[in-house]
């Protein structure tokens, strides 16, 4: 994705929609549901067009800030739609490179006195260009350590995020209640951020379609009988604590891939094609999220 | 008289934007590009002190302007060059070097004759700003 050519300069008008469309479509399929962030992209190629075209008719206007701010509960796809972006906004022509420099506190954060702001520089001029994606950026701010590097890395993201906007695109992602202690406790931050994007859970029934996507990728597929189970699964898991949204969906799947492969392992010589590429209702069944149920012999 | 080192010193300075290009040149060919200043011009002198580290892992030339622009505000007197290191095997060495910032004046140098045995006489070059003290010349 990140090969895709940038949008010619010189594209006509009804090109760069055509572009922008295809490049949505291709967004629609890649991800299930997250129809706010869907809107947000769309939102954002259709400025970029806009100004594009402004400038052609020779009304100047500063380059729009990107700098995002993603926030959801775990597994809500952050991450995943943050390295998309890098590859979306160099499509849009808005990034130059297009690529995306993913840091977490350890890499801007120094540890001792002069060893941040060289190593927060460093990571900068490596994302120009591209996209700088903190995840789990509350941890730069710790409040409990007056005397904690964090608040210098800050000084310094701020300054770049203000004064170099075309340069790069900062992403800042986190869960939803950290993520807005942080911005409290650093207001210039809340406000140097133009897109807030709040990642919804997903239903079930888009839960299902991203465990057909991922079985899909890893060359397995459910039959019907193992469908209807994972959904009384995902009913079960939904409700209990720490579940993690797509996060869960896969841990699931690889369970379920070892409680097929030990059942195959017995008699593999004779396992078929069909056989080594189907998850059956018994190996969603064994999980021991059905533990305290008598449904297990019913199914 | 106008120092000519590196490439592109016989051609007017380099603008912003050609600069800029040249780094991207640089950056594309998977090259490091790093900054270097000095006040001693001569010749020989290849070891300039280093403005930051050399730059790894860059894709776009904007980080580097950044470092060349911090150079020159830090050193408005003095020489800043941009070197590109290749590190492929079998090059491990500067492919590209050149000035991007020079002193207002220039005042070239002083050649040398000193006489050795017999009739013989030896010639050497000195820039005349050398001989003040390491960070009193060029002002």
């Amino acid at each position: 994705m990140a090969a895709a050519p940038a949008l010619a300069a010189s594209a006509t008008d009804a090109d760069t929609a055509a572009d922008i469309a295809r490049l949505l479509a291709e967004l629609d399929r890649e991800l299930v549901g997250l129809a706010p962030v869907k809107n947000r992209i769309a939102q954002i190629a259709a400025l970029l067009a806009v100004d594009r075209a402004r400038a052609r008719v020779g009304l100047a206007g500063a380059p729009p800030g990107l700098h995002m701010c993603f926030t959801g509960n775990p597994g809500t796809g952050k991450t995943t739609v943050a390295l998309k972006m890098a590859g979306i906004l160099h499509r849009l022509g808005y990034s130059r490179k297009g690529h995306l420099v993913a840091v977490t506190r350890d890499d801007l954060v120094g540890q001792y006195i002069g060893h941040t702001a060289p190593k927060t520089r460093e990571v900068l001029k490596r994302a120009m260009g591209g996209v700088l994606f903190i995840d789990e950026a509350y941890y730069l701010y710790r409040p409990e350590n007056e005397r904690d590097y964090g608040q210098e890395a800050i000084e310094i993201l701020l300054q770049v995020m203000e004064n170099q906007r075309d340069d790069l695109v900062v992403i800042l992602a986190g869960y939803r209640d950290r993520m807005d202690r942080f911005f409290e406790c650093n207001p210039g931050f809340a406000s140097r951020i133009a897109h807030h994007v709040d990642f919804p859970d997903y239903s079930r029934e888009e839960l299902m379609r991203i465990a057909a996507l991922m079985l899909e990728g890893m060359g397995y597929a459910f039959d019907d009988g193992a469908r209807a189970a994972f959904e009384r699964y995902l009913d079960r898991r939904i409700a209990r604590a720490h579940f993690a949204n797509a996060r869960s969906v896969r841990n699931a799947l690889d369970r379920a891939r070892l409680r097929h492969a030990s059942r195959l392992f017995a008699r593999l010589e004779g396992a078929d094609r069909d056989a080594l590429s189907t998850i059956v209702a018994d190996d969603i069944l064994a999980s021991s999220v059905f533990d305290d149920a008598a449904e297990v012999s019913g199914a | 008289m106008r120092v000519t080192q590196g490439a592109f010193s016989f051609l007017p300075d380099l603008s912003q934007a050609q600069i800029r290009a040249q780094v991207e040149y640089c950056l594309a060919n998977g090259w490091a590009v790093s900054v270097e200043h000095t006040d001693d011009i001569h010749p020989r002198n290849t070891y300039w002190e280093m403005f930051g580290m050399p730059m790894f892992d860059l894709h776009d030339a904007a980080g580097v302007m950044l470092e060349i622009d911090a150079c020159r505000s830090t050193f408005p007197e003095r020489y800043v060059r941009v070197n590109a290191f290749d590190s492929t095997r079998g090059w491990e060495t500067v492919r590209l070097s050149f000035i991007v910032n020079r002193p207002k004046d220039e005042p070239g140098f002083r050649l040398r004759r000193t006489e050795a045995e017999g009739r013989v006489q030896r010639y050497s070059i000195e820039p005349y700003a050398a001989a003040l003290p390491e960070g009193r010349r060029y002002r």
